[in-house]
């Protein structure tokens, strides 16, 4: 009999379980139920982008394409991010298509990271970046950001948590959980306490066309911040083409070049048909970005307003599709709420401590949802809320 | 788009959006949503709110027919004088006035294949005015205001952590 554990390596046996899974497995048992919880968009992927895969199979293009992907996409993508971001980055040599946003997190810290190097991830976020970095035996330094600051990172925040180890920062900004955005002056103030040192910035940067009222700001637009910065984006939240695992890697050639080795042994090459969509996406999908993202801003608007009616307090998140709304004055933990508002009105929400320090006392509500569902939610909170000592 | 513009954007997507929802969304206050209503509703703006039915769906008999209709504009009052002469009758569900080929829509509902023929052999072609008809039968209905008529299948979708 084979002692799996011994066979398995420390490091992933480390990583703990999720801590949101049991939210799904409970809401798939339950009939009527409302998910708030997953961060997925509930468009589909607009047909135009569909077709244009449908019709690279049509044609028989069902080869591998090249590592680093497709020239024309590559081509796309540069020309994209000059349109949307006015970054510079040359098709050949500075972007490498991978498959969604989450390779191009591993990828980027597998080829930094040496043994005991320190990654600084400001918190609450995206729960993925801290296992990766440890697979890769370095150190995640969590940093936590607060509530009062709208869930930024502060410059004296991360000048507290560098050290002589610290190899680099994860930017994951707009944010998820929180919805927080990084404006360009809050860039700036970053980016003066990283220059002359060589910390490297990986910036998430996957709901950049996701924000409110204001333009997404990119690290790698701040003065000296591009040689140090690896931008990571995709296709999934912009163009609703999750399934289609589409993301990609910008930044300074050498590091692209030991990404795009990597890549190629551990996956030859991104799904080739995702590619051709993902062509047509970055052509002619200006319009859908917008339109998506006037359907989101609306039902932002209507889910925070409900929060603060409803007596939560709920700062306003300018990006992503996310609300972070307070539960403190509810008595209860997030995951005490998460539950008992599970159990008692089947709505899903997820506890914010499942995203790290600074994260306990909030919850997640996506509102990628329906009108329909966002309001009958928040109609079962009141009812939820009102059975509560703290608010009845 | 101005929010006014947005709000019948809004209601022209889906009418049953409480006056709480279309606020939010159209960046108002609610009583701007319950005022700019009543006023597009007094100004003809909105005519109406109705639901998109498929009675294929139901027991019901129900056919569709679309006539390409022929007529001679009247002096003075060009198509109006006979268009309203074909709107005022309750069978009739659409009426446009069309360039090309010829000069009337019109889009009726009945029970049976007989109702709308009758309707046509009796009451629209004897039209002073109607010089000739065209009918075509619907035989499926797709998609329909932006509504598609199909039942979509739903993808299996399981735990994903994000």
């Amino acid at each position: 009999m084979i002692d799996y554990n011994s066979i398995l390596c420390k490091r992933i046996q480390n990583v703990p379980p999720s801590g949101i899974r049991k939210y799904f497995d409970l809401l798939n048992e339950m009939e009527d139920a409302i998910s708030l919880g997953v961060g997925e968009p509930d468009f589909p992927t607009p047909w135009h982008i569909r077709d244009a895969g449908i019709y690279s199979l049509e044609k028989g293009f069902t080869k591998y394409t090249p590592n680093a992907g497709l020239s024309d996409l590559r081509r796309s993508i540069a020309q994209y991010m000059k349109r949307r971001f006015d970054l510079d980055y040359q098709p050949i040599g500075q972007i490498l298509v991978t498959v969604g946003g989450s390779e191009g997190l591993d990828l980027a810290f597998r080829c930094i990271l040496e043994a005991g190097d320190e990654v600084i991830i400001p918190t609450p976020s995206f729960v993925c970046y801290g296992p990766l970095v440890s697979m890769c035996h370095g150190v995640p330094v969590l940093v936590e950001t607060k509530a009062e600051n709208e869930f930024r990172l502060t410059a004296e925040e991360l000048r507290a948590a560098i050290t002589p180890r610290t190899k680099a920062l994860v930017l994951p900004f707009p944010n998820n959980p929180t919805g927080g955005i990084m404006g360009r002056a809050d860039l700036e103030a970053l980016a003066e306490v990283l220059r002359g040192t060589d910390i490297m910035v990986i910036s998430d940067e996957i709901y950049a066309e996701l924000t409110y009222g204001q333009h997404h700001a990119s690290m790698a637009n701040i003065p000296d911040m591009y040689e140090r910065t690896i931008v990571i984006n995709g296709f999934s939240k912009a163009y609703s083409m999750t399934g289609w695992r589409m993301g990609y890697l910008c930044g300074p050639k050498p590091v692209i070049a030991a990404m795009t080795k990597l890549h190629q042994y551990g996956i030859m090459s991104a799904p080739t048909t995702s590619q051709y969509a993902a062509i047509e996406a970055m052509t002619n999908g200006d319009e859908d970005i917008e339109k998506m993202k006037a359907e989101y801003n609306g039902r932002r608007r209507f889910l925070v307003e409900g929060f603060r009616k409803l007596g939560l307090e709920c700062f306003e998140p300018l990006g992503a599709f996310y609300t972070f709304p307070c539960i403190k004055s509810t008595g209860l933990t997030s995951e005490e709420f998460c539950d008992r508002f599970l159990e008692a009105e089947r709505v899903a929400v997820i506890p914010g401590s499942a995203f790290g320090p600074g994260g306990e006392g909030f919850v997640r509500a996506c509102y990628a949802a329906s009108m329909r569902d966002l309001d009958e939610a928040l109609k079962r909170l009141g009812r939820f809320l009102k059975t509560l000592p703290s608010f009845s | 788009m101005n929010n006014e513009l947005r709000l019948l954007q809004l209601l022209e997507e889906n009418c049953t959006y409480t006056a709480g929802q279309l606020a939010a969304m159209a960046e108002l206050t609610e009583e701007d949503v319950k005022a700019a209503i009543a006023k597009n509703e007094a100004d003809k703006v909105i005519l109406g709110y109705k639901a998109i039915v498929d009675w294929e769906r139901t027991e019901r008999e129900a056919v569709t027919a679309l006539i390409e209709v022929r007529v001679t504009p009247q002096r003075g009052e060009g198509f109006d004088r006979v268009a309203k002469r074909i709107y005022q009758y309750d069978e009739v569900e659409s009426l446009y006035l069309m360039s090309g080929a010829y000069d009337l829509t019109v889009i009726i509902s009945g029970r049976t294949l007989k109702e709308v023929a009758r309707f046509v052999g009796e009451k629209l072609a004897p039209i002073e005015d109607v010089t000739g008809t065209a009918t075509h039968f619907i035989l499926k209905k797709y998609k329909e205001k932006h509504l598609i008529f199909e039942k979509q299948e739903k993808q299996e979708e399981g735990f994903v952590l994000e």
